[in-house]
């Protein structure tokens, strides 16, 4: 399982990277492969207002329906299109697709989340 | 749970398990996209072995199941495969299955593995006659090779020409890989293909051999996610979605399986009377045209009216698009007609749409 130095891992399988007031998100490939192939994402309303594990927006497999959630609480500016289009580009590169970008007020939201070795061990322990 | 006797060659391909009626089986290999676009593009192997299989003998055979299910047996010949509903007083559908036909005394149903205990008790209980029931199920195995390349990859494996199997005929006995079998031209899929019973411990030895000759032929392990698919871009009916115990054959759109002129049948009655009085609702497909994917229970409204309900749905790898299957108030089971399908919450755009989706283009 891909898991990339320099971003932050919530307990759901989400990524998220700060660049200054603007978070982006998305999930992980351990989130991308549980899920198999994602046929449908159901892209959150910018201006939306969330809190810390507030659900995001859904993605669709072939087989069910999953809850994504904001691991840090902000609101919605920026989404990524190119999902609506096609959304199995979430299972070829998870970390290379964000979701969507929140505007976030406290720059040390991501703090509370794990590391990359702190994920790993985490997805270790999850099998 | 219960194992079929593929479950290690599934774990051996990286099979992702799940539980379906009991049985642990897989979802899928490589992906559910892939292996449903390998079925019709080349071919998929399926281990269906948790269907089950129950043995009808005996000189009141026939008759017995004439009696039994809906559609006309009476005059099919040795080596016949039939679909039938099996149905309640009420008309609602016990399962739907296959009867194979031995000879006049000697028969084989294949019923849904969620189904065949209550199948079997059912059976016992309306035997009269000269009849024996025996529930065989966990001595055979089953396979089903499906796609356009299953001929050719098969052929090789076995003793006789497949080409004299035609469509819904089968081989009471002949060797797959010197392995006794059953082989019929069925399948769930939409394409054509080949299901194959041989003996519960030689199962393996069927699959690798067939995996192994098909390898360089595009044959792929296939899992229950992909028959889904397949089967549901056919427009073929899954017992506990298109068809149930509420459900009539007639509403589910298999009024061609239903023989309403034969002298007698359970439920035949009720059957009579609903055609009589015209449907309420019915079977219809439909495409999602706003965003979003319809699945199994969600609602269906004209406005603020409920109008019926989503059987099964899905994203379909064959078409490209969100597409479903409902049960619909009978006013809305015409071309174009539009409502709302409520998905999370939020009414999303649909449209019907004929059935099947999918149709093979070439003929077998």
């Amino acid at each position: 399982m891909k898991i990339l130095d320099g971003l932050k891992y919530s307990r759901e399988h989400e990524w998220v990277k700060i660049e200054g007031n603007r978070a982006y998100i998305g999930i992980t490939d351990y989130a991308q492969d549980s899920l198999g192939d994602i046929v449908f994402v159901d892209l959150p309303e910018t201006g939306t207002s969330l809190e810390a594990g507030d659900v995001l927006c859904t993605v669709e497999s072939v087989k069910a329906a999953s809850d994504v959630y904001s691991p840090v609480a902000g609101k919605v500016v920026e989404v990524n299109e190119a999902l609506s289009d096609d959304p199995s580009l979430l299972n070829q590169d998870p970390y290379g697709n964000w979701i969507a970008v929140l505007e976030i007020s406290d720059t040390n939201a991501a703090d509370s989340l794990m590391d990359a070795s702190d994920y790993k061990a985490f997805c270790a322990g999850e099998e | 749970m219960k194992k079929t006797p593929l479950y290690e060659n599934h774990l051996k391909l990286g099979g992702r398990m799940t539980d379906f009626a009991g049985w642990l089986l897989p979802v899928e290999y490589t992906g559910i996209i892939e292996e449903h676009r390998q079925v019709r593009s080349a071919a998929g192997l399926f281990d269906v072995s948790h269907m089950g299989e129950i043995l009808i003998t005996g000189r009141d055979a026939g008759a017995f199941l004439q009696e039994l299910l809906t559609n006309d047996i009476s005059n099919i010949s040795d080596g016949k495969v039939i679909y039938s509903p099996m149905c309640l007083d009420s008309g609602g559908v016990v399962d739907d299955l296959l009867v194979y036909r031995f000879s006049a005394e000697r028969y084989m149903l294949v019923t849904n593995a969620s189904n065949t205990d209550r199948d079997f008790e059912w059976i016992k209980g309306h035997i009269s006659g000269d009849v024996q029931a025996e529930n065989v199920s966990e001595r055979w195995a089953q396979l089903a090779i499906q796609g356009p390349s299953s001929e050719a990859i098969l052929q090789d494996a076995v003793d006789v020409p497949l080409s004299d199997i035609r469509f819904y005929r089968f081989v009471p006995e002949m060797k797959v890989f010197g392995v006794d079998a059953i082989v019929s031209r069925t399948g769930y899929t939409g394409e054509d293909g080949f299901e194959i019973y041989v003996p519960w411990e030689m199962a393996a030895k069927v699959w690798d051999g067939l995996l192994e000759l098909g390898r360089c032929r595009g044959l792929v392990p296939a899992g229950l996610g992909a028959r889904d698919t397949l089967r549901f871009e056919a427009g073929l009916p899954l017992y506990g979605h298109e068809l149930s115990r509420d459900i009539t054959p007639l509403e589910a759109g298999l009024e061609s399986f239903v023989k309403l002129g034969k002298k007698s049948f359970i439920g035949k009655k009720a059957l009579c009377e609903q055609k009589e009085r015209g449907l309420a609702r019915k079977l219809t497909g439909f495409e999602i045209t706003g965003k979003g994917i319809a699945r199994s229970g969600y609602e269906i409204m004209d406005g603020d009216r409920k109008i019926g309900y989503v059987t099964s749905g899905t994203y379909s790898p064959t078409l490209g698009k969100n597409l479903g299957m409902a049960m619909l108030d009978i006013n809305y089971c015409v071309p174009g007609a539009e409502f709302d399908v409520i998905i999370r919450n939020k009414p999303v755009r649909a449209r019907t749409c004929t059935l099947p989706f999918y149709r093979k283009k070439y003929r077998k």
